[in-house]
């Protein structure tokens, strides 16, 4: 009788002794055992795709290091999940968002409500060291329920994944390079405009931050409704 | 005569029955709304036990005009927008032990930099030529000049402690005062955030 091929794979996270699925990220394995990597562009219920690098970690045996959401486990792996040199990215990464956007967290929808602000807390962001762009950015309040803001979008691409993967309309695609790449609705054109959008508001309530809220919310009054994606997931049957 | 043993430079100024040097503190108003000022009077009633332990030597809230030789810990609300502010937080930061950015517009210019997608051409126009209602025309006297942009007092000067907010709440900044007071550094990211 063959033995099937173990799909069970052991590995050790920051020295804690863990066990996952062979099909698992690091990232889920973390989770599992209650270790927080701080995360920006993955969401549970949406493909991962490694953009905003918040999640990086060590793999012993390797210099470079490798964004959790994406890197399958592996057998013996040794991941470090908090250096002093992965919580130095970490704050830089999200100290080069604040730079690069304009973020005026006092009269922003979503103060209080918003994952960017929360993370430069939990990462102990006391000021920015990087010099601000300020960027001119633009608003497009074309829609007759929401409002989209360059100002406050951090490209996590979440709008546009779930637009695409769980409405099934793909009406959000990423125009241009570097700092000058825009989330943008159809062509490109203003989205109260937009032939292929539904109206249905995921978007609205997967954004990280206050980029996309409704019309007539005022400073803080944006709260997102995150529980609404794994609701709707759980009950289509197809929670990834 | 004292039957106190102990010798006078062994015991504390308190001991000693001598009153502590007050420390001497101010704090400045660059662009900002004065509502980290605002947020600093709702201390309320422990700013009698402040005042015990701090001298105000310069501060909107007293008199002098110009910024003292030296100052022990000074909290700059604002961010730096105009001529005038740069040649202030140039002397403060030159005549101050412990320089805090006050509030969310000292750390990050906060609202005084939605100006700065704009020129200050465009900005002149909107608010002395297309907003003004009789005299139009951007004043030459008095009001100083702006800088191109308004930008956070950490990109022209070292600041020592950040404190986030707006403005920072009344607790935190009774807090950080007495933890100064009492020696220590505290993490403040705990209490407070951008835009709280
Ligand atoms: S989106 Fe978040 S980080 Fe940006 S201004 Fe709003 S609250 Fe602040
Ligand atoms: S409201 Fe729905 S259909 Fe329209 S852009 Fe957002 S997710 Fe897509
Ligand atoms: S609009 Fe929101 S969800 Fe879309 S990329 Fe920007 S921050 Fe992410
Ligand atoms: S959460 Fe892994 S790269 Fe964004």
């Amino acid at each position: 009788m063959t033995v099937p091929p173990a799909r069970i794979r052991t590995l050790t996270i920051d020295g804690k002794d863990v066990g996952a699925r062979e099909d698992e990220t690091i990232l889920d394995v973390a989770r599992e055992n209650g270790i927080w990597i701080p995360t920006l562009c993955q969401m549970t219920g949406l493909s991962n795709i490694g953009a905003c690098r918040l999640c990086l970690v060590e793999v012993a045996g390797s210099t470079k290091l490798q964004p959790a959401c994406v890197t399958r486990v592996e057998e013996g792996m040794q991941v470090t999940a908090h250096s002093d040199r992965l919580a130095e990215y970490r704050k830089m990464i999200v100290e080069l968002l604040f730079a690069e956007g304009n973020h005026i967290c006092s009269v922003c929808v979503t103060n209080g409500h918003c994952d960017l602000q929360w993370l430069a807390q939990r990462l102990e962001i006391d000021h920015i060291r990087f010099p601000y762009l300020y960027g001119k950015r633009s608003v497009d309040a074309s829609h007759e329920r929401f409002v989209l803001d360059h100002n406050r979008c951090v490209l996590c691409t979440r709008c546009v994944r779930v637009c695409d993967e769980v409405e099934g309309a793909h009406t959000w695609d990423i125009m241009g390079r570097g700092t000058n790449a825009r989330v943008i609705t159809d062509l490109a054109q203003p989205w109260g405009e937009s032939t292929s959008c539904t109206s249905c508001g995921k978007c609205v309530s997967v954004c990280p931050t206050g980029a996309l809220f409704e019309q007539g919310k005022a400073v803080t009054e944006m709260v997102k409704h995150r529980e609404l994606l794994p609701m709707l997931l759980t009950m289509r049957g197809r929670q990834r | 005569m004292s039957t106190d043993l102990t010798p006078p430079t062994a015991r504390s100024d308190a001991e000693r029955g001598e009153p502590k040097p007050k420390v001497k503190a101010a704090t400045v108003w660059l662009d900002g709304c004065s509502g980290c000022h605002m947020s600093f009077l709702d201390i309320d009633e422990r700013l009698i036990e402040l005042a015990q332990h701090i001298d105000m030597v310069y501060s909107p809230l007293v008199d002098p005009k110009q910024f003292p030789d030296h100052v022990d810990v000074a909290l700059v609300e604002g961010a730096v927008s105009s001529e005038e502010d740069l040649e202030k937080i140039k002397r403060i930061r030159k005549h101050t032990s412990i320089l805090i950015a006050f509030g969310d517009c000292a750390v990050t210019a906060n609202v005084p930099s939605m100006r700065n997608s704009f020129s200050v051409k465009d900005v002149y126009q909107r608010g002395y030529f297309e907003t003004a209602t009789r005299r139009a025309g951007v004043p030459d006297q008095v009001v100083p000049k702006l800088l191109p942009q308004a930008r956070p007092i950490h990109e022209y000067v070292p600041v020592d402690v950040f404190l986030q907010g707006c403005p920072p709440p009344a607790d935190v900044i009774y807090g950080l005062l007495t933890d100064l007071l009492a020696g220590r550094k505290p993490n403040l990211t705990e209490h407070t955030r951008f835009g709280r």
